[in-house]
Parts: structure tokens; C-alpha cells; sequence
């Protein structure tokens, strides 16, 4: 009960954020067979049990709260317990406006914990179970916010931008070990976490996010832009004259 | 120095099969002594033991993560009695060591897998079989004796007509009975190291299956072109070969001798150069080059393994590596044949190497591959997301029509349709859990359908 299959499909698997709509969507878009069992880590007991209905998958849940910062060892070792974990999605993560994070920063230093110090603390406990076990994937969820800080939403990227270096650097480190990142970049993503907000251009679904990650697995990518067209345009914002980029609407 | 500092002893490497798709970390050692493989099974090394041969299954048969890979487990070594035509192979053997061995005193392995540098040991535990597998079988029927170390660290010698089913259970196991130290065959007696080979162009499926069906030589392999389509379907050349009655009184004057095609190395390369479209036109290429028939005298090396004069061809597939999917299905199925290369035509999986082969009776082990009826074989690049989901669908599709998937070739297979094909499961895990009774040989494969 142990390995990953040639096109990628590991016989455990993982998902820290379990309601997490990207996260299920690429457990869905994996296409794994029914004996595959599949680990939700999540707060939200009851709806990870119904969207674990859809996968068709033997399931456990785990409590998991990304910001209980103490509880993650142990949330890692007992989800490695029972046998090899083959893939890890590190899907947790949290938006608020940016006035309400400047309001009140406390919230702030919430987001930061979510969407930064809980992956590092769980995903460093995972990456070493998995070096030790000689195989495993991580997926890292990042974000084209982590290319360059915006004033609209500086906290959330530069969440995501500690994760992004994380990840980078966090997949160096595993090199030879039999145990690769892949780091995904998704552009803004219209679902429940963004609900009420305008799209930005070239906004992608939890589903196409989902796809695009299997096929990223499959091909043993160790980056993936969602839409691919992002990548080029990171390129053009990342070399934007400041005054420009500041006066950018959003 | 005790068996479990021995067992850390070994050095972290990075393993992969044939077709380089799932690395895996072990602690690699060996070659050993026998009291000291004896120990390290003893002492029950964390992550468990394995024994790898040359590393030329595809998949994962021979990685074992987090454990220890004995790589290889023994010394090569080979004694030969000429007039019994019998010889005793230490498992690390090669086929290339052992055919430049034998071939002077007119002597063969009964069974030559497509390519030579496999080793005995690895050739028992997948139970190979070769283009004579209707007339001759699997490796399984010339095995006159198995020196093992069991799951208790105690050596054992299987014979057919002793423990029948630790026999059984042990070619074909895939390692998951015991580390196979040495294994004596029963050899096949040649006048000549030279065959003659007949090439016939077929212009589709039915008749291609309609010529290997037909043929009365011992040997017979068909390539098939996977990207044919239409009424051109199925459409490949045919190789039929026997031994020369009588040594060349050109070549052979001064006796047998095998050698090794000279191999020429290739770079590996940076990304896949197979598509659909190149696939296709190298498919198109090789067919249309073959003569429509022909007979001519080659060499052994020639006929047996053509791929082996590429070095490292498996490099050449670009880093993601490839999948091989060889399954038999039984006498009256042969449609799965066409349907099997229709779906991986329709979704675009590139398949540039197609090899199909008429099997007669399989040798009775639990987990042996042969069974009467028709074997493909289709190598194609991993990287392709359709690729599981539709290999999945044709696993379902082979397993209903009684058929079964290739272990040795397998890196994708799951457990549901792996139950599904092999049916005697139930009788080799009775056999394997009395050989390994604590579960010490493990393997990825192993892990993944089941077996440990």
C-alpha cells in the first residue's frame, strides 16, 4: 500500500486543508482507483465526509487546524502511521480583504500562519517521513500573488511568496531522496474562497486547477501555471517599473 | 559486526526500472557471502529486503523504498556439465556471461528474453519466456533446482517434484518468497550458432495472428505497427527462426561461438522525442522499409536482441521515461488486440514499439504470465495524463477476458485489477506466507498489488 503508479497515482494520499475546493478537485481529477485511501486533515468533519462521497475512495479524516502550530507533528505522524503516504497536497489557505487585515492585524498574523507557517510546519515533518520511506510527492499550492507584492492584497502574497520559497527551496533539498514538489501557481480561482469578488484576467476554476495538477503529476513537472498562459505574463509583472505597478488598480 | 549494522551498512541510492518512471530510495549492499545474507534476512532489517538482478523489469519490481536492495545479491558464476547439458547459475548470472559461456559447447538457454543483460535470478522471479514460448515454454519447465534463502534467514533448495508449491510460488514470485541464489537449468543442445530467419510483411491484423498462428518454427515474434489504423490496423512483419541442422562450414569451422552485438551508446536526452506524430512516422518508416518476405542467416544476438546494440535506449525516451503494457489474452479474444490499440491510438499515448507473440500452455506457477493465446506488448512515453485512466479501462477489459498483465513489464497496475487477472493468488500467498512467514522480502511492486 505504498507507491505511486507510473502516471502518478499514489496508493495514500494526504490533503491538509480537506474542504479545500482546489485540493479535492485534483483528488478528483487524479482518477484513482477505489482502493486508493485517501486522507482528509481539515477542521470541518462534516464536509469533508460529504465530498469525500464524491471521490469513491476509502476514506479517513484527521483533525487539522493550520494555525495549532503545536498539533502538527503529531497530525503528520499518525497520518504516516498506518503505511507510506505516496502524495501530500498542501491545499490550506485562507483570503480576507486587505482593508480588513489592515484593521485589524491580528487577522493578519491568522492569514500568515494559514497560508504560510502551517504548511512549513506540517510539510517539514512530511518531507522528512517521506525521505525516510525513499518516495513521495508533495504539491505545493502557491500563487501567481507570490511573484509580486500588490497593495490591494500585499499580506496574502507575501504569504505566498514565503510558501513559493519554501517550496522551491524545500524541493532542492530533496533532490536524490526520491521525493519531488511540484509548486503550483494558480491565477485567481473563482469559487468559495473568492465568492463576491470581480475575476481577474485570465481566472481559472478549482476544476481546470485540479486538471491541470494531475497532468503536471503525470508529467513529472515540477511547476505548473494555471491557465500555462500566466507564466509569460509573471514574466512581463515581474519586470514592471514600481511607478507602474503601483498604480495598478488591483 | 552484527546483521543489522550490516543492513545500515548499505549505501542510500536513488533506483529505477527500465522504464525510469518511479524512483524510489533504498539502502543498496551486496554482493554477500551466504552467512552474511543469511543474517540480514535474520535480523529482519527495517523497510524489508530485496533482491535485484540487472534492473530490467520496466516498473518497480526491483525498488524497494525505504528498504534494503541487495544489488546484486551474489557473485556471478556458472558451472556447466557439458554431457548432462545442465548447468548451476549463481542469480547474478547474466544472459550475456552465460550464452559466451555455453554457446562453444553447442549448448543454449532454453529461453532467451529480448534482451541479455537480464540475470538468471531476476529471469526466474518473473518467470521469462521467449520468442519459443508455444513450443518451449517459460523458464519455468528447465529448472531443475532453486537455491533460496527463505524469510527465516534458512537456505532451501526447491526442486518441481519436492515442495511443488514453494516451487510454484517461487518462479514467477517476483522475489517475494526468498533471495534466490542459484538456480540449475536444464540447457538446450545446438549444431550451430546461426539461424535462419524468414521476414514476411502482413498487411493487417488478421493476418498477421493468422501467419504466427500457422507457423511450425520454434521461434516467432511479430512487430506490430501501434499506429496503424483503419484497414491497415494490426499491420506488422513477422520473424520466424530456427537453429541451422548443421554448423556453417564458412563461419563455424572452428566452432560455436555467441557474441554480443556491438552496442553503441546514445546520449540521453533532455525531453521525449516521441509524439503521436513521430511515433507514427517511425512506425510507417519501419514497415514500409521491411522486405515482403526474405530469408537470411543471422546470428544470435541478431535474432535475440536486436534492442541490446542501442545502449541505453531507455535514455533516449527523454527523463519522464516510459510504460511498457504487455498483456496475454486468451485463444478467441484476440479482439482486445485491436481494441487495445485502437484506445491508445485514440488518446494520443504515442505508442512507438509494438511486439505480439502466440503463447502456448503457461508453466503452472502461480504468478507466471504465459497462458495459451496472444500476447502485445506496447512501449509508450509516461507524461501522458490519459495514460492511467486508459490503461486502467483496458485493464478491466484484459481481466474479463481472462487474460493478465505482465508484472515484470508493469509500473501501473492496481490491486482490484491485479486480483482480477491472477487468479491463483490465493495458492501462492498459502505458499508464500509459509516461505516468508514475517514478511521480510518487500518490494514497491509488491506493495502495490498486494504481494507483501
Amino acid at each position: 500500500m505504498a507507491e505511486r503508479d507510473a502516471p502518478g497515482v499514489p496508493a495514500r494520499v494526504l490533503l491538509l486543508g480537506g474542504t479545500s475546493e482546489i485540493g479535492l478537485a485534483i483528488l478528483a481529477a487524479l482518477g484513482m482507483p477505489p482502493e486508493t485511501e485517501v486522507l482528509l486533515a481539515g477542521r470541518d468533519e462534516q464536509r469533508m465526509t460529504a465530498a469525500a462521497r464524491t471521490l469513491r475512495c476509502r476514506l479517513r479524516t484527521l483533525p487539522y487546524d493550520a494555525t495549532a502550530l503545536d498539533a502538527h507533528q503529531a497530525l503528520i505522524d499518525s497520518a504516516f502511521a498506518d503505511g507510506d503516504v505516496g502524495l501530500v497536497i498542501s491545499a490550506a489557505g485562507i483570503l480576507r480583504p486587505q482593508q480588513d487585515l489592515e484593521r485589524c492585524p491580528r487577522l493578519a498574523g491568522l492569514l500568515i500562519d494559514t497560508n504560510f507557517t502551517g504548511h512549513v510546519t506540517t510539510l517539514l515533518a512530511a518531507a522528512a517521513r517521506m525521505r525516510a520511506q525513499g518516495h513521495g510527492t508533495i504539491v505545493v499550492l502557491s500563487s501567481v500573488a507570490a511573484i509580486r507584492p500588490r497593495k490591494a492584497n500585499f499580506v496574502y502574497g507575501a504569504a505566498k511568496a514565503g510558501l513559493d520559497a519554501f517550496a522551491r527551496g524545500l524541493a532542492d533539498s530533496l533532490h536524490g531522496s526520491g521525493v519531488r514538489v511540484l509548486l503550483v501557481r494558480p491565477g485567481f480561482v473563482t469559487g468559495r474562497m473568492t465568492a463576491g469578488m470581480r475575476p481577474a484576467p485570465l481566472a481559472t476554476t478549482p476544476a481546470a486547477v485540479g486538471t491541470a495538477t494531475a497532468a503536471a503529476l503525470a508529467r513529472n513537472a515540477a511547476t505548473a501555471w494555471v491557465p500555462p498562459a500566466l507564466a509569460p505574463l509573471a514574466a512581463v509583472l515581474r519586470v514592471l517599473p514600481r511607478p507602474v505597478w503601483r498604480r495598478l488598480p488591483r | 559486526m552484527t546483521a543489522t549494522s550490516q543492513a545500515a551498512e548499505g549505501t542510500g541510492r536513488l533506483l529505477s526500472g527500465w522504464g525510469r518512471t518511479t524512483a524510489s530510495r533504498a539502502r543498496v549492499a551486496g554482493p554477500m557471502e551466504l552467512e552474511r545474507l543469511q543474517d540480514l534476512v535474520a535480523s529482519r532489517p527495517a523497510g524489508g529486503v530485496l533482491a535485484r538482478g540487472a534492473g530490467c523489469s520496466y516498473g518497480d519490481a526491483a525498488q524497494n523504498a525505504g528498504g534494503c536492495v541487495l544489488d546484486p545479491a551474489t557473485r556471478p558464476g556458472i558451472d556447466v556439465d557439458a554431457a548432462a547439458g545442465t548447468a548451476r547459475l549463481a542469480a547474478a548470472t547474466t544472459f550475456t556471461e552465460l550464452l559466451t559461456r555455453i554457446v562453444p559447447y553447442g549448448l543454449l538457454p532454453p529461453v532467451l528474453p529480448g534482451t541479455s543483460h537480464l540475470t538468471v535470478g531476476g529471469a526466474v522471479a518473473a518467470d521469462v519466456h521467449g520468442k519459443n514460448q508455444r513450443r518451449h515454454g517459460s523458464i519455468s519447465g528447465w529448472i531443475e533446482e532453486i537455491e533460496l534463502i527463505d524469510g527465516t534467514g534458512e537456505r532451501r533448495t526447491l526442486t518441481p517434484g519436492g515442495d511443488a508449491e514453494a516451487f510454484r510460488a517461487t518462479v514467477g514470485g517476483m522475489g517475494m518468497t526468498g533471495i534466490i541464489l542459484a538456480v540449475t537449468i536444464r540447457l538446450l543442445r545446438v549444431r550451430s550458432a546461426l539461424l535462419r530467419v524468414t521476414t514476411r510483411r502482413l498487411p493487417d491484423l488478421d493476418a498477421l495472428l493468422d501467419a504466427l498462428d500457422r507457423t511450425d518454427a520454434p521461434y516467432a515474434v511479430a512487430w506490430i505497427d501501434t499506429t496503424a489504423s483503419g484497414r491497415s490496423l494490426g499491420r506488422g512483419i513477422i520473424d520466424t527462426g530456427d537453429h541451422l541442422a548443421n554448423p556453417d562450414p564458412a563461419i563455424e569451422r572452428y566452432g560455436l561461438v555467441y557474441r554480443p552485438g556491438r552496442a553503441r551508446r546514445v546520449p540521453p536526452l533532455p525531453a521525449c522525442p516521441v509524439t503521436s506524430w513521430s511515433a507514427r512516422g517511425f512506425n510507417t518508416l519501419w514497415f514500409r522499409k521491411a522486405p515482403g518476405n526474405s530469408s537470411e542467416i543471422t546470428d544470435l544476438a541478431t535474432f535475440f536482441h536486436r534492442l541490446d546494440t542501442i545502449d541505453g535506449w531507455n535514455r533516449m525516451i527523454g527523463p519522464r521515461g516510459f510504460v511498457q503494457y504487455q498483456f496475454v489474452v486468451p485463444d478467441g479474444a484476440h479482439q482486445i488486440i485491436a481494441e487495445v490499440l485502437e484506445a491508445v491510438q485514440r488518446h494520443r499515448c504515442a505508442p512507438f514499439l509494438g511486439t505480439v507473440k502466440r503463447f502456448g500452455p503457461g508453466s503452472g506457477s502461480h504468478l507466471s504470465f504465459p497462458m495459451p493465446g496472444w500476447s502485445l506488448a506496447i512501449d509508450m512515453p509516461a507524461g501522458n495524463r490519459w495514460l492511467g485512466p486508459v490503461l486502467h479501462d483496458l485493464d478491466l477489459k484484459v481481466a474479463a477476458a481472462g487474460g493478465r498483465v505482465y508484472l515484470a513489464k508493469d509500473s501501473r497496475l492496481s490491486r482490484s485489477a491485479f486480483d482480477a487477472m491472477y487468479r491463483q493468488l490465493p495458492e501462492w500467498r498459502a505458499a508464500a506466507s509459509k516461505l516468508d512467514p514475517a514478511g521480510v522480502f518487500r518490494s514497491d511492486l509488491g506493495r502495490r498489488v498486494g504481494l507483501c
